[in-house]
């Protein structure tokens, strides 16, 4: 194969992978380190700078769009960001001394995770009791434009949140994921934010978490421009077509099927790491 | 003095400003690494491509003075590598934004949050961390 043939066969992946993310809601970069790995054989350290790179592309264009409508909190994702920032710096750091195919195996279980999370029902347990006084203190109660006016929310469990958020931006550092689905988690489950809210701000967050780990991966070697090129194109391309498709897509059964092509993929990755093959 | 009123500072602009600043930073990363991929194409299209074990980018792509001096030498690997650092700087300006942002509405809890969030970031990139 050449380097051309390569680049267009991977530049229509990460179009469908963009595509797919974004209708689904899952991101693009859970699919790109299957995709390189599986199908390419891209060793999986260059795969994570790449998947990394495509967050960022992925999350600053789209939340560009949403930080407009004034749905993100954008002192609640500053906050936060303390969290996410401080927790990828660390998983890039102990990257180093972990060896790949562990790698593999923790990235074929939040894999696993993301997808269980996509299907979840979800049930709305908004709270709009004023019980938060650290909530209260930091600011971080807010409103959102809806359909039907303008809707306030309460914050809870400030601290629980912040260390589930941790939690969250190490995996992203580690994995060269944005983590989305353990940063909704913090934010739906613990937190208590409105859906609509914690996406957006969570999408808002993962460019900056992804950054902060992707500056020491830059520097380590694993960013190939060669790799980039391809996959962060098609992975905006694919975005921003999702986005537009989104409006009219019955996302129902796509999300199942997605749903069920990665938890495919998690137990390939799984498998491939517990035998020494990634 | 129009920018400095801080009526116009309301966190309404506020927001409008960092999205329009968000996809700015996008949109311009995403045609330079673009153009790079043209010349790259062009010139190593024809190669076979090695990803298959890991010894990191070529000396050079690592590193900001390295990639300018490769587009002086008309590298195509070093302009799409310049469109990366601008990608990765984008949510970062974003914070620096936030900073002065904050500023201006005297909500000086947050800019020390938002410096806070800085400070992590520039420990990254300076700390010595590279190459451990």
């Amino acid at each position: 194969m050449t380097i051309l043939s390569f680049t267009l066969i991977l530049l229509a992946g990460a179009f469908l992978a963009g595509l797919l993310g974004s209708l689904t809601g899952l991101g693009g970069g859970v699919v790109i380190i299957p995709l390189l790995t599986l199908v390419f054989h891209v060793d999986i350290r260059y795969a994570i700078g790449t998947a990394l790179i495509a967050s960022i592309a992925t999350s600053s264009g789209s939340a560009s769009a949403y930080v407009k409508e004034g749905i993100t909190n954008i002192r609640l994702g500053m906050f936060l960001e303390i969290a996410t920032t401080t927790g990828a710096v660390i998983g890039a750091l102990i990257a180093v001394f972990i060896p790949t195919n562990v790698v593999a195996i923790i990235f074929g279980s939040v894999l696993i995770f993301s997808a269980f999370m996509s299907l979840r029902k979800k049930t709305q347990a908004v709270s709009d009791e004023d019980v938060s006084k650290l909530a209260r203190q930091l600011k971080l109660n807010g409103s959102y434009p809806s359909g039907g006016g303008v809707v306030s929310y309460k914050v809870r469990h400030v601290p629980g949140g912040y260390f589930m958020m941790m939690f969250a931006g190490v995996m992203s550092g580690l994995l060269g994921i944005g983590s989305g689905a353990l940063k909704v988690l913090a934010m739906d489950n613990v937190m208590r934010i409105p859906f609509k809210v914690s996406t957006t701000t969570s999408n808002f967050m993962i460019g900056v978490t992804a950054a902060a780990s992707a500056v020491v991966y830059l520097q380590r070697g694993y960013v190939s421009p060669g790799l980039c090129m391809p996959v962060v194109l098609g992975v905006l391309l694919g975005a921003f077509g999702g986005s537009r498709l989104l409006v009219k897509a019955n996302t129902k059964w796509l999300r199942i099927v997605f749903s069920v092509v990665i938890t495919f993929l998690a137990f390939q990755m799984i498998y491939n790491g517990s035998t020494g093959k990634l | 003095m129009r920018l400095f009123s801080k009526h116009f500072w309301a966190d309404k602009d506020i927001q409008q400003l960092i999205g329009k600043q968000l996809r700015v930073g996008v949109i311009t990363s995403s045609i330079i690494v673009l153009l790079g991929g043209i010349v790259y194409l062009y010139r190593h299209g024809h190669e076979s491509p090695d990803y298959g074990t890991f010894t990191g980018v070529r000396e050079g792509l690592d590193n900001l003075p390295g990639i300018l001096k490769g587009i002086m030498a008309g590298q195509g690997r070093d302009v799409i590598q310049l469109g990366v650092v601008l990608l990765i700087a984008t949510p970062i300006f974003r914070i620096v934004f936030s900073v002065f942002a904050f500023l201006l509405e005297k909500d000086y809890l947050y800019v020390v949050i938002t410096l806070i969030v800085l400070a992590v970031i520039t420990f990254s990139m300076v700390g010595g961390l590279e190459r451990l």
